[in-house]
């Protein structure tokens, strides 16, 4: 620490959870050092100048989200989350893990159902799913994949231990601010990426693309790949728009597409155009007017019907929620057991089920410590926390949960670990988590070295969703390294393989400062 | 190309171009104002509008010619409300367009409240026009010569024939002496090059003809005219005969022969009425357009009582 001189670290402390840059007896982490320094060396002014400059490189981008019909930037806090290579040798493998058992659940469940047979899940848990679809029942994806992008929810309790607090494996949305807060941040911070050695993101969209392309219908070549959205009035339509654009695909809307004998085309000015694979944005009971909500205009009349004869792949697949339901989260670790003979490498929340009667009258004697969730929302909506929460709230949420229990879940409140964040009053620990995404090819999960931390940015907040007022961090997961000084020095010439460079031109007079240039000067000097 | 991409290019292009030629046609108005003693001030806003096909109630203030060409964003035809829309377009295209295009048209609709509450008008039609020629610029150094291109190119060239030939109405505006030809030329940034070109005075008919027909100025109505056509040949190129493409460049090109073959002089006599054919000629092409490319031939919609 830097002695009296005030740098923006003073009077951080970090409260009762596990902080990430600052241990308990306030050193600093060994991830974070060089960061630390960093920001030590600024003064308080210059560190606000630097959250300023970059909320107005979002404005100018306009990356934003829309909250309640406005357009808003994305606050991204000017401090950077860092996950070293130790912990994210944890994390990679451990989300990997856990999208395989996602995979292989929903294959049984939209086939043979062996988990019920066996015992392993009970029946009525899936048909009373409200995202259980018995119409993509026995409709086999191309190669197999149905989870193609996929965003595990992890925090890390006060032991500072991962934990999954939710999947999400229908449309995750969040990824194009883990690669546009890359970019602002590399500007901000120039030397740290280097010295530091913080992994790239940048091949998302690369990878999704190619991952999308190995899911095309059989027998397809070149596959034509859209990226299907609700429209500009989305909230997540900036990363619909990033998305396609740096996969160089079509991003179209539902009005854009039209069916015609079981065969998806879209609209364009020289004619109909056939469409292979569908990265839909768009909610499944949206999709399809002929099978779901009849009033949708989002979608395109015919689209499951075009799928179900293997005509056109739709990732990710229909019926996924059916695995995110927050029910099923509880079976999770034996489910990881089951299908892949594995140990979970990253453990759950513990978490009671509210349909156990004997759960239930557990939950309800110590309500008030407690966090319950709906098992199918999103967004942090309905979320209670228990000690955050006033009487009358409680009561409402007890009678809620009494009149339908399958529809609920509780869990104790995780202390959600923190990371130094900008506020009106200087650096302060706030909680955060993190969304990793992975994408399943067909032949490998692939976990993106990053990911989505979200941030409460009020003062002691525990739901960090941006639906919430949360804002994010750019995420860096060490273990790049460039070994900067094991460098050889550089040779006095570059050469190109025995290539002469060709040198560059010039208008002839311009750099001639010979006979002519004296010759003007003296005539002006004369006359 | 997606239809529905192709109609926001087309009108990002006309858009931005609108929004940069009214800025134009209300600076040399304000001056006008300014310069000619004798002026009828009410009647010369009111006619001025009526170029602009804006409504007309009664007398109308300088301030009122302000709100409505220029600063009022709820209005579409101010430039605010103009470049509000191009950028509505623009977000909507976002996926095609390049990043630094999409920044310049984000950033110039962001900084349009504080820019256009200036108390110099004069200072916010440059701007105006900066920013315009900084997407322009933008446009014509980072988008592939391909149907994005064609669009956004296509409308911009339709929408200069036809802002031209607003422009040169102003000439004939009741109330005022209007803007003399010296004046327009400034205005369309075409004085100098005249001046290169013809090298002599500025005289009525040799103006005139500079701004109508010449085939090198790319600020002249035959010039524009004559690059929507090409354009649309490049969009589609075989051509059939009697096509729907084939009606727009009939329409175009017979604009600008009307133009071109005609003497000089029986334009300037009757120089408001063949303006108005211009003007025609381009909201006609712009409608045949709209029905070969950006409408769906036939749409197959869902209706619930037919299950």
């Amino acid at each position: 620490m830097a002695g009296d001189a005030t740098t923006p670290w003073t009077g951080y402390s970090p409260a009762a959870a596990w902080d990430e840059a600052v241990d308990v007896q306030g050193e600093v982490r060994e991830p974070y050092a060089k960061v630390y320094s960093e920001i030590e060396r600024m003064s308080g002014e210059d560190l606000q100048a630097r959250a300023e400059a970059l909320a107005n490189t979002y404005l100018a981008q306009g990356v934003t989200f829309d909250h309640a019909g406005e357009e808003r930037p994305f606050p991204l806090d000017i401090v950077p989350r860092v996950v070293g290579a130790d912990e994210w040798e944890i994390i990679s493998p451990g989300v990997a893990q856990r999208v395989r058992t996602l995979e292989a659940f929903l294959a049984d469940v939209y086939g043979s159902q062996r988990c019920v047979t066996d015992g392993i899940i009970p029946r009525r848990l899936i048909t009373t799913s409200q995202y259980f679809h018995r119409v993509v029942g026995a409709v086999d994806p191309a190669n197999g994949v149905r989870v193609h992008v996929s965003g595990i929810d992890l925090v890390r309790d006060h032991h500072g231990i991962w934990r999954v607090l939710e999947d999400n494996v229908r449309v995750p949305s969040g990824v194009s601010y883990v690669l546009s807060n890359r970019r602002a941040m590399s500007q901000m911070f120039p030397d740290l990426f280097g010295a530091m050695g913080v992994r790239p993101v940048l091949e998302y969209s690369q990878r999704l693309r190619s991952a999308l392309a190995k899911a095309a219908p059989e027998g397809v070549e070149d596959p034509s790949i859209v990226v299907l959205s609700p429209g500009v009035f989305n909230s997540a339509y900036y990363e619909h728009s990033l998305l396609a654009r740096t996969m160089g695909v079509e991003l179209v809307e539902g009005r854009d597409l039209e069916t015609h004998a079981g065969r998806v085309y879209m609209r364009t000015t020289a004619g109909r155009r056939r469409v292979d694979v569908i990265y839909r944005r768009v909610d499944d009971e949206y999709l399809d007017p002929v099978v779901f909500r009849p009033d949708s205009a989002l979608g395109a009349p015919g689209i499951v019907h075009a799928a179900r004869l293997g005509n056109v792949a739709i990732a990710n697949a229909i019926g996924n929620g059916v695995a995110d339901d927050k029910l099923i989260y509880t079976y999770m670790p034996e489910l990881t057991r089951y299908y892949l003979g594995e140990e979970p490498i990253l453990p759950n929340v513990d978490t009671w089920r509210l349909e156990d009667p004997e759960a239930l009258e557990e939950v309800m004697d110590r309500f008030d410590e407690l966090v319950t969730k709906p098992v199918d929302g999103a967004g942090g909506k309905g979320v209670l926390i228990g000690p955050a929460a006033s009487k009358s709230e409680l009561e409402a949420a007890r009678q809620h949960i009494l009149e339908d229990p399958r529809g609920w879940i509780a869990q104790p409140v995780v202390q959600l670990s923190t990371v130094p964040t900008l506020t009106s009053e200087g650096l302060e620990p706030r909680h955060v988590d993190l969304r990793p995404f992975a994408i399943n090819d067909g032949d490998d999960v692939w976990v993106l070295p990053g990911g989505l931390t979200r941030v409460a940015l009020q003062r002691g907040q525990l739901i960090v969703n941006s639906s919430q007022g949360g804002g994010s961090k750019d995420t860096w997961v060490l273990g790049g390294v460039r070994h900067r000084g094991s460098v050889p020095p550089p040779e006095s010439r570059v050469e190109f393989a025995g290539v002469e460079p060709v040198p560059q031109s010039a208008h002839p007079e311009d750099y001639v400062h010979g006979q002519q240039q004296m010759q003007q000067q003296q005539q002006g000097s004369t006359c | 190309m997606l239809s529905r991409i192709a109609e926001s290019l087309f009108w990002i292009g006309r858009y931005v171009e609108r929004a940069d030629n009214t800025a134009r046609l209300l600076d040399v108005h304000l001056n006008v104002l300014l310069e000619d003693p004798w002026v009828d001030e009410p009647t010369a806003n009111a006619s001025l509008l009526a170029v602009m096909h804006v409504p007309v109630d009664g007398a109308v203030t300088r301030d009122a010619v302000i709100r409505a060409l220029a600063t009022d964003a709820t209005l579409s035809s101010s430039i605010s409300g103009t470049l509000g829309a191009a950028r509505d377009n623009a977000r909507r295209a976002r996926e095609v367009i390049s990043t630094e295009v999409w920044e310049s048209l984000n950033t110039t609709y962001m900084q349009l409240g504080a820019r256009s509450r200036t108390p110099r008008p004069h200072d916010f039609f440059t701007w105006v026009r900066e920013r315009a020629a900084v997407v322009w610029g933008l446009h014509s150094a980072t988008t592939s010569r391909d149907d994005a291109w064609n669009f956004m190119e296509l409308g911009r060239s339709l929408e200069r024939a036809d802002m031209i030939a607003r422009l040169l109405m102003t000439k004939a505006l009741a109330g005022t002496t209007g803007p003399n030809w010296t004046t327009l030329l400034r205005t369309c940034s075409a004085h100098e090059a005249y001046l290169r070109t013809v090298r002599s005075l500025v005289t009525e008919e040799r103006a005139a003809e500079f701004l109508l027909i010449d085939r090198l100025f790319p600020r002249s109505i035959a010039y524009n005219l004559d690059k929507a056509e090409t354009t649309l040949a490049l969009i589609e190129p075989g051509l059939a005969r009697h096509s729907q493409t084939d009606h727009a460049r009939l329409a175009l090109g017979r604009a600008r022969t009307n133009l071109e073959y005609q003497a000089i002089d029986e334009i300037l006599e009757d120089l408001p009425a063949q303006m108005r054919q211009v003007q025609r000629a381009c909201a006609s092409a712009s409608d045949i357009i709209r029905d070969r490319f950006f409408l769906p031939s036939s749409s197959v919609l869902w209706s619930q009582e037919a299950v």
